[in-house]
Parts: C-alpha cells; sequence; structure tokens
C-alpha cells in the first residue's frame, strides 16, 4: 500500500471515496466539525452581541484574567497542534517509531492545557470571579467550558489512539483514523486561536 | 488528483508563524494604541492564525474543491446568526 493510494481512498484496499472525492471518514468529521462551527458560532455570537449589543457594563478582560498564562497555555495548544500533524506526516511515511512518539507528545500537551485550565479556573473562583459575576462571567465560563469540555474529549479520544498505534493499529498504510482525528484535534486549536483572542484579549 | 501529490507542507514554518502571531498579539494588547486600531489588528491577526490552521495543519490547501465548498458553507450561515439576533436586539 502506498501512500499515494491511500491519499486517494483506498486505504486497508477498499476504497472508501465518496461523492466529494475524499475517504468516507474524513468527509464525516468535516461534516460534523461545519456543525461544530455553527454551535461555537452562537457561543461567540452570543458574546460579541452581549458584549457590543446591549450596552451592558463590561470589565477589561485584561484587568480579570492573566493574559500571559493563558497566552502560554495557547502556544502549547499550538504546539500540540504540531506534534498532531507531526504524528500524521510519520503515520504516512509507516514510521511506527515517530507516530507513537508524536501522538504521546500531543497527549501530553492536550492534558496540560486542560490542567493549566483547570488552575486558571481555580485562581480566578479564588478572587471571586464566578459564572454568576456578570454577563462576563457567565459568558466566560460557557464559552471556555465548552472548549475544554472538548479538548477533554480530544485528549481522551488522543489516548485511545495512541494505545491502538502502539498496538500497530495503524501500520501498513492504515492511517486514515490519525488523519481523521488529527482534524478535530486542529479544529479545537482552531477555536481556542479565535477565543482567546475574543475573550481575553480584545 | 492533484490531492495525492503535493508534498508534505514545512510544518515547522507554520508552527514558527504562528508563534510569532501569538507573541504580536500580545503585544497589541499591551501597547495601548487606540481602541479600534487595537479592535482591528486581533481580529485581523487571529484570522490569519486560524487560516494558518485550517490550510496547512488540516490540509484544507490540498483537499479538492468540492470538500472546500463543504467547509464554507457554515460561514455565511454563522455571520447571518450574529448579524440577524444582533439587529433584533438592536430593534425599535
Amino acid at each position: 500500500m502506498t501512500a499515494h493510494a491511500a491519499a486517494h481512498g483506498m486505504v486497508g484496499g477498499e476504497r472508501a471515496q465518496g461523492a466529494v472525492g475524499v475517504h468516507t471518514q474524513k468527509l464525516g468529521m468535516w461534516v460534523f466539525l461545519v456543525s461544530e462551527v455553527m454551535f461555537f458560532t452562537a457561543l461567540i455570537g452570543s458574546y460579541i452581541i452581549l458584549r457590543w449589543g446591549t450596552g451592558a457594563e463590561w470589565p477589561e478582560p485584561r484587568t480579570v484574567l492573566a493574559i500571559p498564562v493563558t497566552a502560554v497555555n495557547t502556544f502549547i495548544l499550538i504546539c500540540s497542534s504540531v506534534s498532531m500533524v507531526k504524528a500524521y506526516a510519520a503515520a504516512v511515511k509507516d514510521d511506527q517509531a515517530g507516530l507513537k512518539r508524536w501522538l504521546l507528545a500531543t497527549v501530553v500537551g492536550g492534558a496540560t492545557f486542560v490542567s493549566v485550565q483547570a488552575f486558571e479556573y481555580h485562581h480566578l473562583v479564588e478572587k471571586g470571579f464566578l459564572p454568576g459575576s456578570g454577563l462576563f462571567g457567565a459568558t466566560f465560563y460557557t464559552m471556555t467550558g465548552f472548549h475544554g469540555f472538548h479538548v477533554t474529549c480530544g485528549v481522551l479520544s488522543m489516548i485511545w489512539v495512541t494505545i491502538r498505534a502502539f498496538r500497530g493499529k495503524y501500520a501498513g498504510g492504515k492511517f486514515q483514523g490519525i488523519e481523521t482525528i488529527g482534524l478535530y484535534w486542529h479544529f479545537v486549536d482552531l477555536v481556542w486561536i479565535i477565543l482567546f483572542t475574543i475573550v481575553y484579549l480584545i | 488528483m492533484e490531492t495525492a501529490e503535493h508534498k508534505a507542507p514545512n510544518y515547522i514554518a507554520v508552527w514558527a508563524a504562528l508563534a510569532v502571531l501569538t507573541v504580536v498579539e500580545v503585544a497589541v494588547v499591551y501597547l495601548h494604541l487606540p481602541r479600534r486600531l487595537t479592535v482591528v489588528s486581533l481580529v485581523f491577526l487571529a484570522l490569519w492564525k486560524a487560516m494558518l490552521v485550517a490550510l496547512y495543519f488540516m490540509h484544507l490547501r490540498f483537499e479538492p474543491k468540492r470538500l472546500l465548498y463543504v467547509v464554507l458553507a457554515p460561514l455565511p450561515l454563522a455571520v447571518i446568526l450574529v448579524v440577524g439576533v444582533m439587529h433584533g436586539f438592536r430593534g425599535p
């Protein structure tokens, strides 16, 4: 099985190519991500409307939130996206050692992000900034909470994929699963890039 | 199909660009520029970063056009949703 044939949707010897011309698993993930775009649009849109459309009192986010810590955390999530893409590149080359190494790095990156976020919540709650602290508190915890839930789901799935990788399930050109979970992982990173800007920086 | 032929993009270069753009974003916040300029540059930088992730990490750049249409479909709907509800809030 060559990488060329696999990229044409013939992974595992079967032709799993849909009408769009990509592997059906990949198309399925993209359709799910498209619905996720609308999910996060509802959250981000509500924030935009509540903050700029209603004339409500709004604190400067940087007076409440610790931007340097979250900037570093953003960087950690970006790094885990890079390790994910490196894992995919290793899988395409059937480099099993590289695949396992980069998947482990991705799990560590994602888990670190969630841990820092938990630490941030703890710190904010101690300072008295709660979901009940006005519109900013409510929207902040809703948006970052749903995003954190997505990262957590991603880490759990990634652990499962890593275990499968250690069992050699992605060897011999059967790497579609790596690309599929990678798409989810990068999407969660992409959403965070937008959230970090809208909730923390602006 | 051209999708299978492309070489793997330089992921480290994309990573470096994302890191630099993140540093610029944080710098913009602490530079105390005029408010409007700050907001416009931050939105621009965030969209730039999001594009890099979508084009290279999610390799949309190398996908068939038909998949691109599927992916871009919700974006106008997202704008309509937000602008529509915003209009409702500001209504009579």
